[in-house]
């Protein structure tokens, strides 16, 4: 895995990223209530690798998501999702991209509560009308720990348990790229742990590609790669990190925003 | 996906009955009334057909004459006739018949029996056969008739409460005396049923003596057709023996015209119960879309993770689609049963007010079947289509947000239309009223429809003043409570105007007809006021005629001055084939009342004939004008205007002399007696001893203004109830409406409702909250929809002015439905209400 590879590279792509993002804009509302989500942020995630994008509330990371993940539209710029141009296509395509290229996994698990685990894994396949890998569905079975839970509904599991049924039906499809959104958010430690090393290995057993949003320095240190968002732009990136290197620049990232604060609010008294 | 969608519906039962409730209700109605109105028809077509032998003879034109009402024809053949019928090669078996009219039963303890609803067939026994080579008429019990017995049909027999071996009381045509006869039998029609006419039959010489004088003769003859010979040949073949006023008529055409005269009352009948069980459905149709556009909308989060998981467009709406026509089907099935009971509960009705149809025939023929499941399955489907496609549009990034901020699409384009709508309304009113062709009220009807939808669809801004009235209201009684209560009812106007659509359409309908028969109640006080310048009427309470010995009687009445003497006949209006009305008037007539004369004179004598100024308008004749009206076996009256008067109730709309009717070949009778008192006589001691005479005629009636206007404003208010009774099953189907949409809510609201509990709120007060909310919705509704219905009433008042000249508001009846509607929505608050208060406060509290 070589470092350098990640740094930006120019708009012709020669490189071979799983996502990437040019120069994307996203703003609401307009004139002086303005608010710029995502200020021109250019950024790749290379494939087989596992990546977390970091920042504090408001500063844009689950915006640059949805935008990657197809799921809503940049004001300006470009999102290639697996060497597709994203912004060419209608909804017929777009809703094709989501269920044969990505997963999802959301924080609030977001299962289909009248279905079974094994039903819920399956609904992307289903949705397409194509017909289940049984090698590579007992494989993600396998790995995810969920053989025996198969016949359950979500109320009768745990929450990592229902994450963990979520991870497995973002794989189910085998999509080019799993985007999660906080996906320890609404779990103990000891579950998310299940969760994030479930992550991990689908990453290194089956070179899949993973991009996580988060604000957790635990959960971020199991990734390749953080990106640092603030106020909608790329402030700072960290390979191979651990713990206390994420918090180091987030303590860093914070300060700046403080003085920044501090100094806009100096200005305003003058 | 199917998986999913069965899913979904499993797991949201106790919804899905509700909302299927609605259209359970309108298709348990719709399938009821068509298996009802089917049994109705083939219970006469089979008496029809049962009792119709392979030809006919009867006197010339009786086919176009409304027997009964139009009076009782006289034209009679002889027995020699019959026997060369007999004796025709073409000709098995010839039997003369006689068909009785105005004859009654009396019950054994000497009341009339039948007489206000199906008719009372009296005629010989015979022996005849029908087509199908049966009896026409089957014997139960006992022997048939010898001289002086009687048999009657079962039903009829059981009714009166007479048995085998009594002696039957009855009440001839042409006198006031009774006649008693023994009970030889019971018998019915060979197709089963009489429909619950009352039936009275003779042997031949016995009812020669009760209807013809007591002559050797026949009102009409039924022949049999010898092997091989066809109806057709038959009937040519007997038409040549025939006299010149008498025609023989093949069963098959027997048949079909019994069938049209019986078709067009089945008809009248199907068509008003059909329109009920059409706003039934239309209205459950509202409850539908309102139910499914609050499943899709609390549904949004998961709609979006489908979507998001890489569900198109079309599979999301496909899969509430799918649930809308599992639950159509399911729902249709049951209301089809339910419809089937329901027909039994009609016939039940109908059987208590005379007309008798057997259970057997009301069976679920697949034609009901079908269209019942059409019906019910279209409708729904029409109705989940807008929030089915709204559903395919939920944005899949919703799926990742935390909130799930409805995006309401702005109501300014609704009103626009609604203004637009409303006034394309206005302008179609105006035109009606502007002399469009067409009847003006048909137009008054089209702008009430395009209103009524325009209100349904606008109702969120349209009502917002009512819901803001209500907040008010309930804040100043009920506190805080009243407040939330009201603020909820205003917080999604959309729900809560499509809510209190479905009881406005129900309530519009109620007042619509409410100002009508208000306006028909004060007419008919107006009428009864100008023109009941006699002192007394005598009438059968079903305007049938009655004896003329009656008249004689009250005539010699102490007190009694003048009796005026009515007799209404119809007959053919030679040249149109119309059938035309005629009432005979006396000289007192004039006498008593001042017709309001346009042209000519109102004294007429000889051929000369009295027109009001309609048919004056309509036939374009004019004082001088003659007309020929035909009666059977070839009578008929040559009539020259002679004046024209303004339509008015105390005679028809032609007159003539009343001796001139002895030249139609009917029954001398009355139908109407008006009498005068002597000046001075003491009007309650003359009326008593009318009552006495009209007492023991049984068939009559002696009204002085005040029962008289009493009598026809209770037949009006009879038919309102009716009308009330029907449209409650839309009130019930809005009622379910609203349980639905305040149950969802509850079920949407549970964490806001658990944080209420948690800071204090009692259970009390919660349950009190929500039943406020969902009064505020019935009361927007029953608001919405007396106000539209008194404009409508009012303008097809004034659409129909010439029949209905005053105007009346039914405002005691308006405050009862607004108390009704607050009753209603107490009621329909009831099981949400409890509901919400059940609900576990921590539980509601950490609810997702």
């Amino acid at each position: 895995m070589t470092l350098d590879a990640t740094i930006p590279a120019p708009a012709d792509g020669t490189l071979d990223a799983a996502a990437r993002a040019v120069d994307l804009r996203k703003s609401y509302g307009s004139g002086d209530s303005e608010v710029r989500a995502l200020d021109g942020v250019t950024v790749d995630f290379e494939r087989g690798a596992f990546t977390a994008i970091m920042g504090p509330s408001g500063s844009g990371k689950s915006t640059l998501m949805h935008m990657l993940a197809a799921l809503d539209t940049p004001s300006s710029g470009r999102v290639v999702v697996d060497g597709t141009e994203v912004g060419t296509l209608n909804d017929k395509a777009l809703t094709a991209l989501r269920r044969e290229r990505i997963g999802f996994v959301f924080q609030a698990f977001n299962l289909i509560p009248t279905l079974t685990a094994k039903e819920n894994i399956l609904l992307p396949l289903d949705l397409a009308g194509s017909k289940v890998d049984k090698e590579w569905f007992d494989t993600v079975i396998a790995a995810v720990g969920l053989a025996d839970r198969l016949g359950h509904r979500p109320a009768q599991m745990s929450g990592g348990q229902q994450q963990r049924v979520a991870c497995a039906r973002a794989l189910a499809s085998r999509p080019a790229i799993v985007f999660a959104d906080e996906p320890t958010g609404n779990l103990d430690s000891t579950s998310g742990a299940e969760v994030l090393s479930f992550l991990r290995r689908t990453v290194d057993d089956f070179g899949q590609t993973v991009v996580m949003v988060t604000h957790d320095a635990v959960a971020a240190s199991y990734c390749d790669r953080v990106v640092f968002l603030a106020d909608g732009r790329i402030v700072d990136e960290l390979h191979q990190p651990t713990r206390e290197t994420i918090l180091e620049h987030m303590t860093a990232l914070q300060d700046a925003a403080l003085a920044k604060a501090a100094t806009a609010t100096a200005g305003q008294a003058d | 996906m199917f998986k999913l969608v069965w899913r979904n519906l499993m797991a949201r039962k106790v919804r899905l009955v509700m909302s299927g409730l609605a259209i359970v209700l309108g298709v348990a109605f719709l399938s009821g009334v068509l298996v009802f109105s089917n049994g109705l028809s083939s219970t006469f077509d089979s008496i029809i057909k049962g009792s119709t032998p392979d030809a006919t003879v009867r006197a010339k034109g009786l086919d176009s004459f409304d027997s009964g009402n139009g009076g009782t024809a006289t034209a009679t053949i002889t027995p020699k006739v019959v026997a060369d019928l007999a004796a025709l090669p073409q000709v098995a078996d010839a039997h003369g018949t006689i068909d009785g009219a105005g004859m009654n039963l009396l019950d054994s303890h000497g009341d009339l029996v039948g007489g206000t609803g199906a008719p009372t067939l009296a005629f010989n026994h015979t022996g005849g056969l029908n087509m199908a080579g049966e009896p026409m008429t089957v014997l139960k019990t006992g022997t048939w008739p010898g001289p002086n017995e009687i048999v009657l049909d079962s039903g009829a027999a059981k009714r009166a409460g007479y048995h085998v071996g009594d002696t039957v009381s009855l009440l001839p045509p042409t006198s006031t005396d009774q006649l008693t006869m023994r009970l030889a039998g019971t018998a019915e029609f060979n197709g089963g049923s009489t429909a619950g006419s009352t039936l009275l039959i003779f042997d031949t010489a016995t009812a020669q003596k009760i209807f013809l004088g007591g002559r050797d003769v026949f009102t009409s003859a039924s022949l049999t057709a010898a092997d091989g010979v066809s109806q057709t040949a038959l009937a040519a073949a007997a038409q040549k023996v025939l006299p010149a006023d008498f025609e023989a008529v093949t069963g098959d055409k027997v048949v079909s015209q019994s069938k049209d005269a019986v078709g067009q009352f089945l008809d009248v009948i199907s068509v008003f119960l059909l329109v009920f069980a059409l706003i039934a459905v239309v209205v459950g149709a509202f409850i539908i879309v309102n139910t499914f556009t609050i499943l899709v909308a609390q549904r949004t989060r998961e709609l979006a993770l489908l979507r998001a998981l890489g569900a198109t467009r079309r599979q999301v709406t496909r899969s509430v689609l799918a649930e809308a026509l599992a639950m159509a089907i399911v729902a249709s099935t049951i209301g089809i049963a339910i419809g089937w009971a329901l027909a039994r509960g009609l016939a039940a009705v109908f059987r208590a007010v005379g007309l008798d149809i057997s259970s057997r025939v009301l069976v679920l023929d697949a034609r009901s079947v079908a269209i019942s499941y059409a019906v019910g399955i279209v409708v729904t489907m029409v109705a989940a289509y807008l929030p089915s496609r709204r559903a395919g549009r939920v944005a899949p990034v919703t799926a990742m947000r935390g909130d799930l901020a409805r995006t309401a699409a702005p109501l300014r384009l609704r009103v626009l239309i609604g203004a637009v709508l409303f006034a394309l309304g206005a302008g179609l009113v105006i035109a009606g009223f502007a002399g469009a062709p067409g009847s003006t009220a048909a137009w008054v009807g089209a702008a009430a429809l395009i209103w009524v939808l325009t209100l349904a669809s606008t109702s969120s801004v349209v009502g917002r003043p009512v819901l803001v009235l209500c907040r008010s209201l309930f804040a100043r009684f009920f506190g805080t409570s009243g407040r939330l209560a009201g603020e909820n009812a205003l917080r999604d106007p959309r729900r809560t105007g499509a809510t209190a659509s479905a009881l406005m359409i129900g309530l519009a309908l109620v007042s619509t007809i409410g100002v009508l028969a208000s306006s028909m109640n004060r007419t008919i006080d107006d009428i009864v006021d100008e023109q009941f310048t006699s002192d007394f009427l005598v009438q059968s309470s079903t305007f049938m005629p009655f004896s003329t010995a009656i008249g004689d009687e009250i005539a010699s009445v102490p007190g009694v001055a003048t009796v005026s003497r009515q007799q209404m006949v119809s007959g053919t209006l030679q040249g149109t084939g119309d059938t035309g009305s005629l009432m005979g008037i006396d000289d007192a007539f004039t006498s008593i009342f001042t017709l309001p004369m346009t042209a000519g004179t109102d004294r007429i004598s000889g051929n000369e004939a009295i027109i009001n100024t309609d048919v004056a308008k309509q036939r374009h004749w004019h004082v001088g004008s003659t007309f020929t009206v035909t009666f059977p076996a070839g009578h008929a009256l040559h009539l020259t205007v002679a004046g024209i008067s303004d339509p008015v109730q105390v005679t028809g709309s032609i007159s003539v002399p009343l001796d001139l009717l002895a030249k139609t070949g009917l029954e001398r009778q009355d139908n109407q007696l008006n009498v005068m008192m002597q000046p001075g006589a003491d009007s309650a001691t003359v009326l008593s001893d009318l009552k006495k005479v009209t007492d023991r005629a049984k068939i009559v009636e002696v009204f002085d203004k005040a029962s008289f206007a009493d009598q026809i404003r209770g037949q009006v208010n009879q038919l309102l109830y009716m009308i009330y009774g029907l449209l409650a099953l839309a009130i019930v189907i809005a009622i379910i409406g609203i349980v639905n949409t305040l149950g969802l809510s509850v079920i949407e609201r549970t964490r806001e409702i658990g944080l209420l509990r948690a800071i204090g709120m009692s259970r009390a007060r919660l349950r009190r909250m929500i039943t406020l909310e969902s009064v505020a919705i019935a009361v927007l509704g029953a608001v919405m929809g007396m106000a539209l219905g008194l404009v409508i009433g009012v303008l097809l008042r004034q659409a129909l002015a010439d029949q209905l000249t005053s105007l009346g508001l039914p405002i005691g009846q308006l405050v009862m439905f607004l108390v009704i509607a607050v009753v209603v929505g107490v009621l329909a608050a009831l099981l949400p209400a409890i509901r919400a208060a059940r609900l576990n406060v921590l539980a509601a509290i950490t609810t997702e």
